[in-house]
């Protein structure tokens, strides 16, 4: 080969290189800032809710979200080292106790956290809606979580519907987002 | 007699000096982990989960447990991304053989480069001197010939 053919193809590969070094950061910058399906929420629409199946706390097994589909679903992220969540636990188990027998189910998802803790404050705060364990936290990234605790509804088909509430949940926007979910979906 | 007794109470007295060697400091620990929630190394984070997990780093130490056997417990909660420095196995090597790969090519690169250039250069030719300067330098230098 030429000295000319060679010096272009180091050239081309130089290019290369570099061009897929720069696609490769435009793509982690565009991804790590999509906010997940929250910002979809937040935007008007109703995005499905990113699929899981974790290990159960609450008993042995594991819970997927697809097994649930035909319910309405009240998803709460939460962690037992975070303080709101021992405020709102109460009023979680008692949205779950009241609206059970209307295809409501609660379910927990502890991440980021010690599962002995986890079963600690379940223990503690009487819990006995389902409660799954995310460690690593690898459904955060996916739903948009930016901290703990988080909420979300998601209809009987599957998707999320009303608002994403961030902090404490409170009793009325408990039942308003159940109420939507029932409402949003056949 | 009185010697095997000596050497069996200084062994006796050194084990625990040893033991004490081997356990790990927790202050390291905190440096080597990161945490979750944050992605700072615990040393320098105050968030909750970061103080849960120092106490749980303390709490091992004090039942006995090694650098390695507590760090491996904290990736089975939290995941490898506990670690500050991702682990010399598998596919994780790439992150530390990467940039000494791309190290030592650059070095490949930059020593064929210089020898090409060194190798490909023409000398330059001497411009032949004006026979009336060179005259004139010759007269110049022997006035200053003894």
């Amino acid at each position: 080969m030429s000295t000319a053919r060679l010096r272009l193809a180091g050239q081309v590969l130089a290019v290369a290189l570099v061009a897929a070094l720069l696609g490769l950061l435009v793509w982690k910058v565009a991804r790590g800032s999509d906010g997940g399906a929250a910002a979809e929420l937040a935007s008007g629409r109703s995005p499905a809710a990113p699929a899981f199946t974790l290990p159960r706390l609450d008993t042995g097994g594991e819970l997927s979200l697809a097994s649930l589909e035909g319910k309405v679903v009240v998803l709460n992220f939460w962690a037992s080292w975070c303080l709101p969540c021992k405020e709102e636990t109460p009023r979680l188990q008692k949205a779950w106790e009241r609206w059970r027998g209307e295809g409501v189910v609660v379910v927990g998802i502890d991440a980021q956290d010690f599962r002995a803790d986890a079963k600690r404050f379940m223990k503690r705060f009487g819990v006995t809606y389902p409660v799954v364990y995310d460690g690593k936290g690898s459904t955060l990234g996916r739903y948009g979580v930016t901290g703990f605790p988080e909420t979300y509804f998601v209809g009987r088909d599957g998707k999320l519907v009303g608002e994403r509430v961030q902090g404490e949940i409170g009793d009325e926007q408990l039942e308003r987002g159940i109420r939507a979910a029932l409402s949003a979906s056949p | 007699m009185k010697l095997v007794a000596a050497a069996l109470a200084a062994l006796a007295l050194a084990a625990p000096a040893l033991a004490g060697g081997e356990r790990p400091r927790a202050a390291d620990l905190e440096a080597e982990l990161v945490c979750p929630t944050c992605k700072s190394t615990l040393d320098q984070s105050d968030a909750p989960v970061a103080r849960r997990m120092k106490a749980y780093i303390r709490s091992r130490i004090a039942a006995g447990a090694g650098a390695d056997e507590i760090k491996q417990e904290l990736v089975d909660q939290f995941g490898p991304g506990v670690l500050a420095e991702p682990p010399k196995r598998g596919f994780d090597l790439l992150v530390w053989w990467l940039p000494l790969g791309g190290i030592a090519l650059a070095a490949l690169a930059v020593g064929a480069l210089a020898w090409r250039w060194s190798r490909g250069r023409e000398p330059v030719p001497e411009a032949p001197l004006d026979p009336e300067l060179e005259a004139r330098l010759d007269d110049e230098l022997a006035r200053f010939e003894p």
